[in-house]
């Protein structure tokens, strides 16, 4: 190190006579300083939204490692891989629309930005629709999330099998429920300590009055799908039937946030095709452009990695 | 001549950041870094001051072994065990994920990160202003919920959708899931908003640094603080997006019903744990890294003295974040984890103390042969390394599988992680705080009672923490509103330093007000440091420096002189020989 | 350290665009975009053929592989990686790093308590 101290001015004053660049914020020196500042803060934006959707894949590949047959049952019986490859399709090909939209924001070529952008919202729409038509599909079956799938241990009708009985050489731990008057604490039911309240949990809410699709019948007739699913769903462990509500509890969180990722970019689009319209963008500025076209391939990515995970399991 | 004109020739016109442009509106929307540095003091400082009337609160409440805040029948004490469980979740909550969190990042980082850069504002000023109100609209809404709580428990006063939170700022499963009270689901709503603004103050701060560094100020000759401030994004940036993910997955949970944590529909409680504490142990790293480098600024420049081993300090900031990441299991050892996870990660826990120490060694390098000051910030920094010694020393007891079984959720657990956020962080707050005074507003405050302060605060901090070491080695389990009456004398102890705590604090907001209203005009460079933050005037204009400063050896010490005229410090006009590099350890002081 | 154009792979101009375009844009081509476009179904395709194959505990490793080597091409070509400061690079390897980092560790930890997890209500009532 030198003994000196640097002569060297702080910051560069890199303007011209009479020159001022709107777009060029104050505290920056030239626009491509500005550009590549841009461009990081949305990359390390990227990788957050990476490790957020990380945390889901971990809940998934821990309940897929445990329990491989109840992923490959219920992704077999009620995700159609048809749908699951025409949104891939549908996403890969509004990701192309984009980047050339955002080659064509590069180049001055107003007229096919717009047309881009507008292909990649009917992209990112054709993606919702085929969403809804898979989601409503599932309700329709009784498998939506939580406890609307008739597989969760809340719900009043469920499939829940109780597991069998375990041989035990002491007794079940009782909790005993405390005395106290509920009416002593105030005029409040919601402390969460009035029992009475709090309806019983169990794994295992077996409805008798529901049942299964009878067995397949003595005559030849080929056996309904429902019939043929509910069979193989006989043939899980009873350790693994009462899991086959966290499958779809991953598929809806995942695909979930997924479909609200993408509802935000449509947002994102639309604004970026506003402000296009307004001839906000040019080959000197088109920062917006870019950094929303980075946000929806990102959404991409993820869809590239949520299908084979969720709809391809054999 | 007229009035007005006479006033106006008695006072210079004033153009400082404070003063460039007046009204609401210039403050609710400003785009200045200096501002909403200011802006979010306001707020964090706000729930310092109601997390700690709970811990006060908390400790009276501790006076007996049976709360004696309510009458003792069996329908009261389950009412004063729920207002208990609110307070405790209170007090963790609030002073968490509204006050140490945000604290230095958000106020002094702000504040200095571009004036140290010599730059003009952070990479994206209106992030960082959405950043703010992100942070305002999840802390209103958190504390609206946590106080609802409270007032209903306590007084059986009912706010329109105050409902309360009992669960510890952990927010455990199962109980969180099935038994806690219905204010789960907004407060931790209101935890994933405030994320969202650690998350892009941790993007603004990475990108500042990496583009608007000037030219001369390679990473190597970057103040020590903005090594920190960096390490911290870091861990902003990476750990805080599985937080949210945790939290939306509790809320998805208690809502929905989904059955990922709930046992009882196939789900697994200690996968919760293990996301939870994927975040909140690098967060403890987020807490305490700032505060590492507003002692490195300090301590080298109230003792006169080069920083030693830059390097290692700069580099030893970055291992601490990066090794943060992997120790996270320590905290589920109790919890059902696996053995051989468990080992794992005792293992690798040992690791990330040495990071630390590094650092601490190098501060005892720095403050050898120096010419030490004992102004109210290097008080709080000296505190800060015997505390942060002791926490961390503690550490590694709860880190070691067969020491940390005993000892798990047990009082020694709060008085450890209490040294390490309270003797560490919040005196390194302080001693930031005390430091950047002057180039903040301008006045200088009164010394003597800055360090009446100081050591009152460490008095009664060690009064307050030190026998819940004893409690916890003994057995007393946290989060009990009732305890076996031999742990009352440690109790009464803990309280009492509670009060001299709250005393010191109170003192240290007056000494501020004091200031503010009545302080001495501040130079430009009160303490002699060379960063460059202290060649603009104080406070600063609106736009940081009149003219570029020149990029120098950020502890380069022997560059300023005293000049008493001014009670303040002026460049030097001839400089010594090895002002900078090794030789400078080595040198003996510069003095005036 | 510098955040433009990375030296090693010099940026090239896109094929249609004439002497007057702007300066020191760098536009991907279009005959590189359909080409990628191309490759992204080619491999949508074969992901959902090699699905079919009951190649055993491969699969998921086969998915996951194909799965990475179309968000390569995203990564690359369509967000313009290869032509961006290695840095933007850096970050998203860093978050993929952390990311298996903790499935990593929370799998082995789950993988090993798993065969003593029962299933068990939430709790009996007595009285």
């Amino acid at each position: 190190m030198s003994t000196a101290s640097t002569e060297v001015s702080a910051h560069s004053h890199a303007h011209g006579p009479g020159h001022h660049d709107p777009h060029l914020a104050h505290h920056f020196d030239t626009p491509e300083q500005q550009f590549t500042s841009a461009k990081l803060g949305m990359w390390i934006f990227l990788g957050t939204e990476i490790l957020m959707f990380g945390g889901l894949f971990c809940a998934y590949s821990i309940y897929r490692h445990n329990h491989p047959l109840v992923f490959k049952f219920a992704a077999e019986a009620y995700l159609s891989t048809k749908w699951g490859a025409i949104n891939t399709v549908i996403l890969i090909t509004s990701s192309l629309t984009m980047a050339w939209g955002v080659r064509a924001a590069q180049l001055n070529q107003k007229k096919l930005l717009i047309s881009c952008l507008v292909m990649t919202l009917m992209g990112a729409a054709g993606f919702l629709g085929v969403k809804t038509i898979e989601y409503s599909a599932k309700w329709d079956e009784h498998v939506w999330v939580g406890s609307w799938n008739k597989y969760n241990g809340d719900n009043d009708a469920s499939y829940a099998t109780p597991p069998p009985a375990q041989p035990t050489t002491q007794p079940a731990i009782q909790i005993p429920v405390p005395a106290y008057s509920p009416t002593a604490i105030a005029d409040d039911a919601n402390t969460g300590l009035d029992v009475s309240q709090i309806k019983p949990r169990y794994a295992y809410s077996f409805n008798q009055s529901i049942q299964l699709a009878p067995p397949k019948r003595a005559s030849d007739a080929k056996p309904t799908d429902e019939e043929q699913r509910d069979e193989r769903y006989r043939q899980l462990s009873a350790s693994d039937q009462w899991r086959v509500n966290t499958f779809f509890s991953c598929y809806f969180l995942m695909t979930g946030l997924h479909g609200i990722h993408v509802i935000v970019g449509m947002g994102l689009i639309s604004w970026i095709l506003m402000r296009t319209l307004r001839n906000d963008f040019s080959s000197e500025y088109f920062t917006p452009v870019d950094l929303v076209g980075l946000y929806w391939h990102l959404v991409d990515l993820i869809w590239i990695f949520l299908f084979p995970l969720l709809y391809l399991i054999h | 001549m007229s009035i007005a004109e006479y006033q106006s020739q008695k006072k210079p016109k004033v153009d400082n950041y404070l003063t460039h442009n007046r009204g609401f509106l210039s403050w609710a929307l400003t785009l200045d870094h200096k501002r909403i540095g200011l802006l979010y003091m306001m707020f964090v400082l706000s729930a310092f001051l109601l997390g700690g009337t709970f811990a006060v609160l908390l400790r009276t409440s501790l006076l007996t072994p049976n709360h004696w805040m309510f009458p003792s029948d069996p329908a009261h004490d389950t009412q004063a065990k729920l207002f208990y469980n609110n307070m405790f979740s209170l007090h963790g909550a609030v002073m968490v994920f509204m006050f140490i969190i945000p604290a230095i990042p958000a106020i002094l980082g702000n504040f200095m990160l571009p004036m140290m850069l010599g730059a003009k504002d952070v990479a994206f000023p209106r992030l960082n202003l959405m950043s703010f109100y992100i942070y305002c609209l999840g802390a209103i809404l958190f504390t609206w919920i946590l106080m609802g709580g409270i007032l209903r428990t306590a007084f059986n006063i009912h706010l329109p959708f105050g409902f309360g939170l009992d669960t510890g700022w952990t927010f455990y499963t199962p109980f969180s899931t099935s038994k806690a009270e219905d204010g789960m689901v907004a407060g931790v709503l209101g935890a994933f908003i405030l994320g969202f603004s650690s998350i892009l103050t941790g993007v603004n701060f990475i990108a500042s640094i990496h583009t608007l560094r000037p030219r001369g100020m390679t990473w190597f000759r970057m103040p020590l603080f903005l090594w920190a401030l960096y390490a911290t994004s870091i861990i902003q940036v990476l750990a805080t997006p599985v937080l949210a993910i945790t939290l939306l997955l509790l809320i998805a949970e208690r809502l929905l019903h989904v059955g990922i944590f709930d046992s009882s529909l196939g789900g697994d409680p200690v996968l919760f744990q293990h996301f939870f504490w994927f975040y909140s142990h690098p967060a403890v790293y987020i807490m305490i890294l700032p505060g590492m480098g507003v002692i490195s600024e300090v301590i080298s420049v109230h003792s006169r003295k080069h920083i030693f081993g830059y390097n290692f300090i700069a580099l030893s900031s970055v291992a601490l974040a990066l090794l943060g990441f992997l120790v996270w299991g320590h905290h589920l050892f109790v919890a059902g984890q696996s053995n051989l996870v468990d080992s794992i990660f005792s293992l690798l826990t040992f690791s990330v103390a040495i990071p630390s120490a590094v650092k601490v060694f190098n501060w005892l390098g720095t403050l050898y042969r120096g010419s030490i000051r004992f102004t109210p910030a290097m008080l709080f920094a000296m505190g800060f390394i015997l505390l942060f010694t002791i926490g961390g020393l503690t550490g590694l007891f709860l880190g070691a599988l067969a020491t940390d079984v005993p000892l798990h959720d047990t009082y020694f657990v709060i008085a450890h992680f209490h040294y390490v956020m309270v003797g560490s962080m919040v005196f390194a707050f302080l001693a930031g705080m005390y430091h950047w005074f002057p180039k903040m507003f301008g006045k200088m405050c009164n010394p003597a009672w800055g360090r009446f302060a100081a050591i009152l605060l460490f008095i009664g901090f060690n009064t307050t923490f030190f026998p819940q070491f004893v409690m916890g080695a003994h057995g007393s389990p946290r989060r009990w509103a009732t305890y076996p009456v031999e742990f009352q004398p440690y109790h009464v102890i803990s309280t009492i330093g509670s009060y001299i705590m709250a005393i010191s604090l109170i003192t240290v907001a007056l000494n501020w007000l004091a200031g503010l209203l009545w302080g001495k005009k501040a130079p430009a460079n009160p303490w002699g440091g060379n960063s460059l933050e202290w060649h603009c005037p104080s406070p600063p204009p609106y736009d940081n420096f009149p003219t570029p400063p020149v990029v120098d050896d950020p502890y380069n010490l022997a560059a300023w002189e005293y000049d008493a005229s001014i009670e303040g410090w002026v460049p030097r006009k001839s400089q010594p020989a090895a002002a900078t590099g090794p030789a400078a350890n080595r040198t003996r002081p510069v003095t005036h | 350290m510098s955040l433009t154009h990375s030296n090693d792979i010099p940026a090239p101009v896109a094929d249609d665009v004439g002497p007057d375009a702007p300066h020191g844009v760098h536009a991907v081509p279009r005959r590189t975009l359909a080409g990628v476009y191309g490759l992204l179904i080619l491999f949508t395709v074969i992901t959902v053929a090699v699905s079919k194959v009951d190649l055993g505990a491969a699969n998921i490793w086969a998915a996951l592989l194909i799965a990475v080597i179309k968000g390569g091409l995203v990564t690359m070509y369509f967000m313009h990686l290869r032509w961006d400061s290695p840095f933007n690079g850096l970050i998203l390897i860093v978050a993929l790093f952390f990311v298996s980092l903790f499935i990593g560790l929370a799998l082995l930890d789950s993988h090993s308590y798993e065969p003593q997890m029962k299933p068990t209500p939430m709790y009996v009532k007595t009285q």
